[in-house]
């Protein structure tokens, strides 16, 4: 094992809030506002870690597991995900299916411990997840293969070091649809706008924010903090395809990579302030359509 | 059978009540119904007891082609054949008289509590519960959707934001809204049978915080109740200051609605500009009267502060930039495509729900109802400068946010033509006497819609009876069509663009 791969999770694990601070302040320049601290975040996780957590009678032990097992898989992914031309901690062919299985697995804990509460604000939540979610796993799959297709590779790492400026120039359009589809799966499952509003104060239009309602203290920083995580996780995975990592030598290559992450925290920063959240049932044409690029990008690759 | 004349007043016109026709039941009855047939509406019906046998119920019909206001009584005991399947604008009112004076309106179709309050009637209940037995608030029987597959939601009283107390109970399919049932009550004060016996020191207190957000609403209409009993005429320069305070209250809330929509979908550089912008009408209250709010600005007799050159020129200059910043703010909606998308075909209300329920304001102007007490009833300085009706017929969510806006400009250029030049009178006069045994009813277009009292006074000149109507108590119902058939996802939207009041409605 390589040393340097601890590198990108420990990255990933340091600076992962300082992208939703980033997120948080380009959204108040844009709204004309100052906006909270860059560091906001770790300042609400610092506040949970030190708090008690108030568990309703009607739970059980599914509650309290959804948050670390949401945590641990995010987590475990992570040690999947390479950074700018730095391999993954572990990298075996497949692996990128394992990733959306430890996604798969965060998610369920998560859906499971808010239909534990028996809350009908935590159903509905957990009932929107779990539907956004069915169509925005094919597209990332479907994106992912398209990837491995066109690098030739089946692990991660190998498929981010294949990709390089020649599959840019010569099959650009199956790049860009693949970058686009993982865009918008990006937002979607980190619950962004304009899928889910992650500001928004209103229980019955959450999707997100509404599974987590009855969690507190620790549980409640595991689960801000994994959120966190798992953008950092899109936004490496878009900066992994984006940035040819052959093309520099290692350490401009990591630099360019940490940059590429947080340009995509900008550029959700951006999508937020421009454009509203759709309606609810607008969603899922959002993400099939997501799935249609995807899979005409893995079509076009296959010549 | 000849009905006896019908007795037709003006807006702030008080009339002896020797002069107000006795109806039979089958006339009241055919008076009621025959105005609203005609897009006449009910703007107060209401009971005044007599004694423990017999309640007075009043109706006061408002007819918006002759801007004239029908007056009418009848006498009954303890039950009557209800209007309400005849006529549904009467169907709040009837609960409302049900609970207060425990008078049955036979045949109810939708007979439940409104404030959840006993009777003030002792011994007299319409559900005959014991009068030992505790009323909770929102402990009724819910209309329920039955079905394997069919779920109900319950939101409120408690809600996330900072807003009023309510119940909210969906029945819904997945996302799909099948019903919605608004239960309010909790913001009940009593403020109604407190001021039976006044006007005395607390009664303007009262009328400022009816609802918090219409001070200048409520207090216009109470004063101009106070001043048609006492036959006092109000200065010209108090008359225009009044009306500058009315608009930059309907400024300050249209705009505030406004971002708290654009919030609602997300979109937040709107959002957080309208939200500063609200700040700004809101100082401008506060420079003209030193409140916020604008407590403490409207008495009887006239208004407490002038506004000498000095801050009339500083009003315009505020007024002039907030109107550049609101135009910005509030043009990025209709120009941001998503934003629309959201506004548009959500929270539907067709014209003819909009008129069986009798609604008001914003909402009854959005689906294509013309309405608007400053036009059609006014009063006080609105007699001698018009403001244009606003409207749209679309009566979705869009509707009611661009008819905020079209107000908003509409108030703008209003306010500005008129500070242009303030009349030079004194800012007061001092009302005398009470008429005694007479009634008078005072409308006024607060920023929800009209604002109605209804007052009637004793031999001694004091109130034998005060009848406040909010807008919201006509709107509320409005709410809960405009939901049916929508997304469980849409209804904050769709409550922010009606965006009524708890405590005028639960008084």
């Amino acid at each position: 094992m390589n040393l340097l791969s601890l590198i990108p999770p420990v990255l990933a694990l340091i600076l992962s809030p300082l992208l939703l601070g980033v997120i948080n302040r380009v959204k108040a320049r844009f709204a004309g506002r100052r906006g909270p601290p860059l560091l906001q975040v770790y300042y609400d996780l610092a506040k949970l870690l030190r708090k008690g957590a108030v568990y309703s009678r009607t739970t059980t032990w599914v509650f309290r597991a959804g948050p670390v097992v949401g945590l641990a898989a995010v987590l475990t992914a992570l040690c999947l995900m390479p950074l700018g031309g730095v391999p993954a901690l572990w990298k075996f062919p497949g692996d990128f299916i394992l990733l959306t299985g430890l996604l798969g697995l965060m998610r369920f804990a998560m859906v499971g411990a808010a239909l534990d509460t028996g809350s009908s604000f935590e159903g509905m939540g957990a009932s929107r997840e779990v539907w956004i979610s069915a169509l925005a796993e094919p597209a990332l799959l479907v994106a992912l293969a398209t990837l491995a297709r066109q690098a030739q590779e089946l692990s991660l790492t190998r498929i981010c070091a294949a990709l390089s400026e020649q599959h840019w120039l010569h099959t650009g359009p199956v790049l860009a649809l693949v970058v686009v589809a993982l865009g918008l799966v990006l937002l979607a499952e980190n619950a962004r706008i304009p899928v889910d509003d992650p500001n928004t104060h209103l229980e019955l239009t959450m999707i997100h924010e509404v599974m987590v309602l009855d969690h507190g203290g620790p549980d409640f920083a595991f689960i801000l903090y994994g959120a966190a995580l798992k953008l950092w996780l899109f936004a490496a995975l878009v900066t992994g395809m984006v940035i040819p990592a052959g093309s520099l030598s290692p350490w401009p290559n990591l630099v360019a990579g940490l940059g590429g992450v947080f340009l995509v925290a900008i550029g959700v920063g951006v999508v937020e302030s421009v454009m509203a959240r759709l309606r609810l049932l607008i969603v899922p044409q959002l993400l099939v359509g997501a799935g249609a690029l995807a899979a005409t990008a893995f079509l076009l690759g296959l010549k | 059978m000849n009905a006896p004349a019908p007795c037709l007043i003006h807006n702030g016109e008080p009339v002896a009540l020797s002069r107000v026709p006795r109806l039979s039941w089958a006339d009241f009855r055919e008076t009621v119904l025959q105005a609203c047939e005609r897009e006449g509406r009910v703007a107060a019906l209401f009971g005044q007891p007599l004694s423990d046998d017999t309640l007075r119920l009043w109706a006061v019909l408002a007819h918006d082609d002759t801007g004239q206001l029908q007056l009418g009584y009848t006498e009954v005991g303890d039950a009557y054949p209800s209007l309400t399947p005849a006529c549904p604008q009467t169907h709040w009112f009837e609960r409302e008289i049900a609970e207060q004076w425990g008078v049955k309106p036979e045949g109810h179709p939708w007979l439940k509590p409104l404030r959840f309050h006993p009777s003030h009637r002792s011994g007299k209940d319409a559900w005959d519960r014991a009068a030992e037995v505790a009323i909770e608030p929102c402990v009724t029987d819910f209309f329920r959707v039955e079905g394997d597959e069919i779920h109900e939601v319950a939101v409120g009283p408690v809600h996330a934001g900072i807003i009023e107390p309510g119940h909210f109970r969906f029945q819904c399919h997945g996302e799909h809204v099948f019903h919605l049932e608004i239960a309010l009550g909790y913001q009940h004060r009593g403020i109604e049978r407190a001021l039976v016996g006044g006007p005395n020191g607390r009664t303007l207190p009262y009328m400022e915080t009816l609802a918090g957000d219409t001070t200048i609403g409520h207090t216009l209409a109470y004063c101009e109740a106070v001043e048609a009993l006492a036959r006092c005429s109000v200065p010209a320069r108090a008359q225009v200051l009044r009306t500058v305070a009315l608009e930059l209250e309907r400024l300050a809330n249209h705009t505030g609605d406004l971002g708290a929509l654009a919030n609602d979908v997300g979109y937040q550089p709107t959002a957080s500009f309208c939200g500063r912008i609200r700040g700004d009408f809101l100082n401008m209250t506060a420079l003209l009267c030193g409140n916020r709010f604008g407590r403490g600005f409207v008495r009887p007799g006239g208004v407490l502060f002038d506004l000498e050159e000095s801050r009339r020129a500083d009003l315009l200059q505020r007024l002039t930039a907030a109107a550049a910043d609101t135009a910005n703010a509030v043009n990025l909606l209709w120009n941001t495509s998503s934003v629309r998308a959201r506004f548009e075909n959500t929270g539907w209300l067709s014209r003819d729900h909009a008129l069986a329920l009798g609604l008001v304001g914003v909402a009854a102007r959005a689906s294509g109802v013309e309405r608007d007490v400053r036009a059609q009833f006014p009063s006080g300085h609105y007699r001698f400068a018009q403001i244009h009706v606003s409207g749209d017929a679309a009566g979705n969510v869009f509707a009611r946010a661009y008819v905020r806006w079209q107000e908003i400009q509409r108030s703008l250029a209003f306010l500005q033509e008129q500070l242009r030049h303030l009349p030079a009178t004194p800012l007061q006069t001092t009302p005398g006497a009470l008429a005694t045994e007479s009634v008078v009813v005072t409308l006024s277009e607060g920023w929800r819609g009209e604002i109605c009292h209804v007052v009637l006074t004793d031999p001694a000149g004091r109130w034998a009876h005060y009848k406040v109507v909010d807008p919201s108590f006509h709107n509320w119902m409005g709410l809960a069509l405009a939901l049916r058939d929508q997304q469980i996802s849409d209804f904050p939207l769709c409550n922010k663009s009606f965006n009524l009041s708890y405590c005028g409605h639960d008084l």
